[in-house]
This record gives C-alpha cells, structure tokens and sequence, in this order.
C-alpha cells in the first residue's frame, strides 16, 4: 500500500462506513419488498448495523472510550519497556525543556508586549544612517530641542513621549553614607495616562509635572521596586531621596507590572525629563527615545511626514554652524536627510535586544535541531516496537479494529511519552532560563526579565508536546494503520521497508548533529579568539574606582587623593583617568594634522594622570610620560595615531590641532605609547590621543586605577572606598570593577554562545549517539536469523561487520555531507556574530567530522561486537 | 492477495460467474440470484456477501456505483473490471482441477 493511500485510509473511513451504511440499509428495504420480514433481515447482518445504528448518537462517547482505554493500554507499554522509554523520555524531556527555556529567553527579550495598553499601537522614532565604516545603523535617541519642535509639529496626529534609557545611579534616602543603586528613567510627564497605567499608591507624574527645567522633583516608584526596597510600605509616599544634589519627593507607586521600557533592565524610579535639566536646552545631547502613541483616526502617513519635516529642520539649523570642512567631512546633506521611520516597539526596546536578537533566535534554531535530534530518536524507538508489534496490530485489524483506531492507539502512546517528557523538560525550564539570564549581563549588574511561567509559556509547551507527538508518532502510527493482517499474521513481511525509514531518521540526526556541532565550533572558535584579542595593557590585579568629587573638585584634590591611597599597604601604583579602558565609554574629537581635517574616524581621546601609562603597563614607545606640571596643550598618542597621521615617522615634538570648545588649538605631542583597546575587542584599535588629567579642571568624576601589590584585588575594594572618602570627604567612590571583569564584559554574548552551544552540542552528540546505538542493536537483533545463517555458511566476521553497518555508515556520509552543506548555508545568519572565524575555515569542518564519527564508531562497537559474537548454533534453534 | 482460502476461494467464484453473466446486480439481488440458480441449495449469508464484495472491490476485481432505481430507491450495483475476468478465469481453472482431482479420488477410493 502506498503511503497516500494509507494516509487516504484513515481520512475514508467515515466515508466507508456511510457506504456500507446506506448499502445495508437498501438491502434490508430490497429484502422487506420481497415479503422476507423486516427485523429477520435486520438480524441476518449481526450486529453490526445494529450497533451502527444505536451508537451513532454517541460517537463522541465511544471515541472519549477509546482513547480512556488506548491511555490505560499504551501506559502499559510504556511500563513494558520501562529501561527504553525512560530514556525516550529523558532525552526528550532534555531537549523539550531546552527548547522552553528558549522560548521563555526569546518571549521575554524580544516578543512579550509591554504590560500597557494597546501595546500594539505603540511606535518607536528611529532613523537609519551610516556609521564612519559605511555599515547601516539604527539610531534612535534624540535630543530635547528636537522633541520639543516634534510635539508641536504633531500635535494634531500624535502623542510623543520621550523616554531616557535606564541608567544606574547613586541615591541616598538618609545620609551620604548609605548610597544606594537603582534604575532611573526619565520620562515625559504624559506617560502614564498615555499608557493606561494607574497608581497602586499615591499619584503618578502627570503633564504639569513635566514643564519648567529642573522644576519638579517628584518620583514615581515601581511597584517590583517598592516591594524589593520597602516591603510594600504605604508610608513612602511623601518621604524624600537624594539624587546627586537633588532632593526627590516621592509621589507615588505604579501598579504591578510595568516596570519601564528598557526590556533586559527593570527601572526602579521614574522622574520627569525636565529633571534633566542640563539636557534640555542642548541640542548636542541625545539622551532619550521617542514613543509615539497615534491619535484615533490620524494617518501614521502624515504624521510622519511632518516628523520628517522637524527633523530635518532641526538637523539643518544645528549644521549651520558647522564650517564648511565639517559639513563636508561628516556628511552634511545625508546628516540633514536622513529619513525617520516608526517602528512596532509593543515588547519595549532595549539595547539589550538590538544585541542579543541573533544570537537568541540562534539559540533557538539550535534547541529546535536538538528537539528534532531526540523526536528521530523516540520515533525509531516508537518504530523498532510498533514493528515489533506488528502481530498485535495484524490481530487488532483482522478482529476489526479501523485503521484510524491503530493510528490513535499509536499516537496516544506517543502523547504519553510527550506529556511525561514536557512535564520534565518544563521543570528543566523553569530552572535553566533564570540561569541564562543571569549569564547575559556581568555579574555585579544582571540582566533583569520577567520569566513568568504563564498561558504564553503553557501555551508553547503544549504546543510543543502536540507537534513532537505527531512528528515522532506519525510515521509509526502510519505504518501500524498500513499493516497487512495476512502477511503478517504469517510472518513474511518485509523487513527492508522499516529499516529505510529508520535509516533516513538517523541521516536526519547526523545532519542536525553534523549543523549543531559546526555552529558550536564557530562560536566556541570566536569566543576564544575574541578573548585572546590582546588588549595592550595588563588587567590583572587592576581595579577601576569610579569616583565622584561633589560639586565639582580641582584636579589638586584629585591628585592629593591618588597619593593618599599609594601609601595604603597592599597597593602597589595608583593613577588617575576620565574612566577606565574598555569601561563602555568613549570620547572622540575632529584633529587636523597639518591644517588639514582627518578623516572619520576620528580619534578618541582620554585624561590620564602622570604615571597612568606605567600603571596600566603600557609601554612608551619614544618621548615621555606627562609630568605634573603638564596641563592643556599636550599629548600622548598611541602607535596607531602616529601611523596614520605621520606614516610611521616618530612624531615627538610635532603637533596636531584639535577642537576644544569650538575653537582650534595647537597639540604638542610629547610621547607615543604602544597601543591599547579603548572600546571594543573587535575592530582594529582606533588612534588615540592621551591629553593631561589635569586638561579639565574642576572634575566632578573621574576614575582611580589601583594596581594592588599581589592576590584578588577585589579584596581591596572595601579598604579604598573608604580611604577615599577619608583622603577628602568630598570624594566618594561610587562603583568598583576589577579591569579583567572590564574586559570581560566585551565577551559575555560570544561567552554566552559558546557555553550554550556547547551544551546544546554535546546533548545532541549523546542523543545521536544513543540514536545510533539503539537502531544498530535493533537491526542486529532482527537480523540475527541471516547473521547465523551467513556465519554457520562460514562467512568471516569482517563480511557480518560489514553487511551490519554498510547501510549506517552510508547514512552517516549522507547526514555528514548534509549538515556540511547546511552549515556552510548558515554563514550568513551568524556571520554578524562571529570574530576571525570563517566558515570555510577546514578546521572548523574537520572538528565536526571528527567528533561525529567518534561518536558514531562508539556508539556502533558494542551492537557490532555482539553480530560479531552470535552463536549460529543457539540463534538458528532459538527460531 | 495472491492465495485465498477454498471458502473464500468459492464465494469469490460464485460472484464474480454471477456478475460475468449479469452485470449490474446489487447485493441483495446477487444474493438471490445464487439461491435461484442453486437450486435453494447454496446460499449465503449477508454477513459474508458484503464483506466479500469490498474485498474484492479494494482487490479492483469489482467496480461499484451507486444508482437510483424506478422506485426511487438508491442501490450500489457491481460490475467486472478487467482484473476481476482475468480472476474469474483462474478461479474457474482451479476450481476444475480441484473438483476433477477430488472426483478422481472418491472414484478409486
């Protein structure tokens, strides 16, 4: 029988039975006509038509039968072969709750909707442009001067609502002495009731509170917050906290839920953006993200073109001051025409997201290979025993059991197998999704997610569970519908037509293994690249104290402060920055060499103290460190400046000009130093010029890099906090980082693959393996009859090796070959995520290969040992 | 199915003769038909007519549609299709040599 009629048997039933129905029916009528009586001729059918007729009101009663005692009879099988569906189950489980946990990472990061209303009809202002190395890039912050142009211009159509992201800051509730941390967001006034939330406790900030610069402190508290930080107390309202110089009133709680719009980070203070007050007559400051909430019945169209024309507006006014280099050099005409468009934004937008997006739906792409890996697995398992069944199910259909009885019969064993499965893999879920986030973000500062385990969730999984029953039972469940009572009962069938079911599963497996296997290698290969990157500077036993100076402190003071802690015991050099190498953040000013303007990129910049070199091991190239006395007018620039602006010349004694409060003024340079990673591990290292601590004077903040003398300098970190505070009390120190956790930061995604993937990796391995290991047993087993026959005949164990794995090692190739070609297919998804890695790379294919025939040649030595071992004698008896 | 069992062997005969010679009976009147023809000493019953009749319509011997007579009455009736002639023909071959052989034996037993 064909597979499409087989299929076709199934669907026909119902169709066959009104056939025979209607038929019986008319020759009872017939046999009545001829004078035979009625009900002797009813009778002469049995009870078929009988039956038929009683029950065909209660079909849905006799199906809900069927299946309670198909439930009861497959759970016996289940108990039968309790060694073989307990790993059916655990291996699926793995692989299901690896595909939850997934889910649960995707659904949080980029798909669940922010808890406002209609979080569908909100829009997010962004715009495309080109960065210095031409590739396309988002942006969208904006500044306030804009905004406020934007609000006016759609006044009409739209609301706008300006939203900063979520930044980590210091505030006190008492005294200085107890600093805390928390997220704050800046948020227009009108957010609230624009998103439809309401108070849990006092008010939230309305549209009055958001007007004169610096004119309302008040707080809105999130509820997540209020609960961590004061146990739900209703008394907060009314009470005060400080904010730098500012003295906050808090207002009011949120409700429960929203907790911001920075998925990745949960926001614990929301204050009106005209707190920022600095920011919001400067146009040069891009600080916040543009909501847009559509009024009922305006066109996003016209909307968004009089957006387009503020924008361009604004831009144009701003390049008006620009010389006529400047406009050229950072493309003017593209910088004032460059097109605004609105984006969908309901699950909030967040760096986190732009950022881990690929390498998500990666992750799940993987785990979804190795669900498929593990349904092959429990398919072949399901197939070995329904073939093993075979005389069962010939005795089911010769005594009258429909085709789509065994087919249900089949598929509820297979649920079962599923329901366990999920239940289990959903407990791995509900531990392994928390701990991938908290892998996401370093340490000290952990991504924050809502992971609820809600309908979405329970939804997914019984979603899952349905699709891995039919994919893994369909095939056997077919094949039991397909059987041929006759043949079977007889026992002649032939074996060969399982086999190449089974054989086609296990190419499927090697060529998921083969793709899993590959892309693992990639990123395990880009993680340890990236990580050996060479930074130019010694991070062990260094510590970055980010220090601020209240009001604003001389750069003396700052000094007198560094000198205070090099004679603390345990310390070995301490020198002062503007913020520490790979701390995120950067500074990049326009030079002219030789009255010329440079072109982009432009170089970064940084304040360094007198010795900072030295105590970040940086070695001087030619000239000098800074002395002292050095303060504005000269610098130290990096190998890579000295190249490219002086061919390689020693530059010492040259200078350059630069941009310092629109003016041009003349740069000495006084020394080179080798160079070091300023932002990033990736791109190759940018020039850079070092200019004096003391060039900016006074200094609010700044960063104190201590060298500890020997061991985890970590264990300093207490002892400096408060020696700064006790060298002057104006300083504070407000966070710690050791610089090998600074760099670290730069790897944690490629970290994150590299670990998942392995993971996802090996278990793909191990259940390929077992896969394998389980069909060579199986074939073994039903061949055994042939062996004996074959080895009694004399043939030699290489040719019963042989015959044994011919057919497996084919499949091998094939899968092999096929995830090759797959696995280079996909560079293209994960191009963007790898560092000096290419896919053509032969290692990269080699590792695979031979990782995957390792395991293969294992896992195929104990069933080819036992062919090997069979004793023609007992077996040709045992028949 | 290439081999049948004598029953099933001889109500599949039986059938496929009756319908070779009278194409278009429904079930019930291939029913009476071999009560007739038999002289009332065969008959069969519906339990095994019916099930043969789909044996052989799934095996392609027999074709089957559904008609509505004068009286308005719908009937499924049963045609030869070519397979179920070539079938008759060795049917009716064995069921010669067996009855020959079998004959042969009750005359020298």
């Amino acid at each position: 029988m064909s597979l499409w009629s087989r299929i076709a048997n199934v669907f026909r039933q119902d169709r066959l039975n009104a056939d025979l129905d209607e038929e019986m029916q008319s020759h009872v009528e017939e046999a009545s006509d001829r004078g035979r009586n009625l009900s002797e001729a009813r009778k002469a059918f049995g009870s078929a038509l009988h039956h038929r007729e009683e029950s065909r009101d209660a079909t849905l009663y006799a199906w809900l039968d069927s299946l309670r005692s198909d439930t009861i009879f497959g759970w016996r099988q289940l108990l039968k072969n309790k060694a073989a569906s307990g790993a059916a189950i655990v291996s699926l489980a793995l692989a299901i709750g690896s595909c939850t946990s997934a889910f649960r990472l995707i659904d949080a990061v980029l798909l669940r909707p922010l808890p406002v209303s209609d979080p569908d009809q909100l829009r997010l202002l962004t715009y495309t442009y080109q960065d210095e190395k031409g590739k396309p890039g988002t942006g969208e912050h904006y500044d306030y001067p804009f905004f406020r142009l934007l609000r006016t211009a759609v006044r009409e159509d739209a609301e706008v609502i300006a939203i900063s992201g979520a930044s980590n800051i210091d505030i006190t509730y008492g005294s200085d002495q107890e600093m805390e941390k928390a997220y704050r967001q800046y948020v227009s006034g009108w957010i609230f009731p624009s998103f439809g939330l309401k108070p849990a406790l006092g008010r939230l900030l309305m549209p009055s509170d958001d007007v004169k610069p610096g004119g309302h402190a008040y707080a809105v508290l999130s509820h997540d917050y209020w609960t961590r930080r004061f146990g739900q107390d209703p008394k907060v309202v009314g009470r005060s906290l400080h904010i730098g110089d500012t003295v906050y009133e808090i207002v009011g709680v949120c409700e429960p839920g929203f907790t911001g719009t920075e998925t990745g980070t949960m926001t614990d203070l929301f204050v009106p953006t005209m707190m920022n007050a600095r920011a919001i007559d400067n146009s040069g400051w891009a600080w916040f993200r543009t909501w847009v909430r559509m009024k009922p019945g305006a066109s996003e169209q016209v909307a968004l073109q009089k957006m387009q024309a503020a924008f361009s507006a604004h831009r144009r006014e701003r390049a008006k001051s620009w010389s006529a280099e400047i406009f050229k050099q950072r493309r003017g005409e593209e910088y004032i025409n460059t097109p605004l468009q609105m984006e969908t934004a309901a699950a909030g937008v967040s760096g986190m997201q732009r950022g881990y997006r690929r390498a998500l739906l990666i992750l799940g792409v993987i785990a979804a290979l190795v669900l498929l890996i593990a349904c092959a697995n429990v398919a072949n398992l399901m197939a070995a025993q329904t073939a093993s069944r075979a005389r069962e199910m010939a005795l089911r259909v010769s005594i009258g059991a429909g085709r789509s009885r065994l087919v249900q019969l089949v598929l509820v064993e297979g649920a079962l197998v599923a329901l366990f499965a999920t239940v289990l893999g959903g407990l791995f879920a509900w531990r392994a999704a928390p701990l991938v986030v908290g892998m996401i973000n370093p340490p000290d500062n952990p991504a924050r997610l809502a992971l609820p385990a809600d309908w979405r969730v329970l939804g997914f999984s019984v979603a899952l569970a349905c699709a891995v029953t039919f994919l893994f039972g369909l095939a056997p469940a077919l094949r039991a519908s397909g059987v041929k009572p006759m043949a079977t009962l007889r026992g002649g069938e032939d074996p060969h037509s399982r086999r190449r079911l089974i054989h086609g599963l296990i190419a499927a497996q090697v060529a998921f293994c083969f793709l899993v296997h590959f892309v693992a290698g990639l990123f395990v290969a880009t993680f340890d690249r990236l990580s050996h990157q060479p930074t130019g500077f010694t991070s062990e036993r260094l510590l970055a104290l980010e220090t601020v100076g209240k009001n604003g402190q001389p750069a003396e003071r700052w000094d007198q402060v560094a000198a205070h802690l090099r004679q603390l015991p345990g310390v070995e050099s301490v020198a002062l920055c503007s913020w520490a190498l790979m701390s995120g953040n950067g500074w990049t000013s326009t030079v002219w060499i030789n009255g010329q303007i440079a072109d982009e990129p432009e170089p970064y910049f940084l304040n360094v103290s007198p010795g900072w070199l030295d105590t970040m091991r940086i070695p001087l190239r030619a000239g000098r460190d800074f002395r002292p006395e050095d303060t504005y007018g000269v610098a130290v620039v990096n190998e890579a400046f000295a190249k490219r602006f002086f061919g390689g010349e020693n530059p010492v004694g040259k200078s350059f000009q630069t941009d310092v409060r629109r003016k041009r003024v003349p740069v000495e340079i006084i020394g080179v130093a080798a160079d070091a990673r300023y932002r990033n591990m990736r791109d190759p290292i940018r020039p850079t010029v070092y200019v004096p601590f003391r060039a900016s004077d006074p200094k609010d903040w700044g960063t104190l890099m201590v060298r500890s003398a020997g061991g985890n300098p970590l264990v300093l970190a207490p002892l400096l906090r408060k020696e700064v505070a006790r060298a002057r009390p104006e300083f504070r120190v407000t966070n710690v980082n050791t610089q090998v956790e600074l760099v670290a930061r730069h790897t944690i995604r490629e970290r994150l693959l590299a670990l998942l993937s392995l993971f996802f990796s090996s278990t793909a391995l191990v259940l390929a393996a077992v896969g394998l290991y389980g069909v060579l047993t199986y074939s073994v087993l039903q061949r055994r009859r042939e062996i004996g026959i074959r080895m009694a005949l004399g043939a030699p164990a290489g040719d019963v090796v042989r015959s044994v794995t011919r057919e497996i090692f084919a499949m091998l190739l094939i899968g092999a070959a096929t995830g090759l070609v797959a696995g280079v297919a996909s560079e293209q998804y994960v191009e963007s995520l790898l560092f000096a890695v290419r896919v053509t790379d032969p290692s990269m294919l080699l590792v695979p290969v031979i990782t995957i025939f390792g395991a293969a040649l294992l896992a195929a030595l104990p069933p080819v040992i036992r062919a090997v071992r069979l004793d023609p004698a007992q077996t040709l008896r045992a028949e | 199915m290439s081999k049948t069992d004598s029953l099933q062997g001889s109500i599949d005969l039986i059938v496929l003769k009756i319908l070779s010679r009278r194409p278009g009976l429904h079930g019930y009147a291939i029913m009476t038909a071999i009560e007739e023809m038999s002289g009332e000493v065969l008959r069969i019953e519906e339990g095994s007519l019916y099930p043969a009749l789909r044996r052989m319509e799934e095996a392609g011997w027999l074709h089957a549609k559904w008609i509505t007579k004068e009286n308005g009455r719908r009937a499924r009736i049963y045609e030869l299709r070519t397979e179920g002639r070539k079938q008759l023909a060795s049917e009716e071959s064995r069921w010669k040599q067996v009855t020959t052989a079998v004959n042969q034996i009750l005359k020298l037993a």
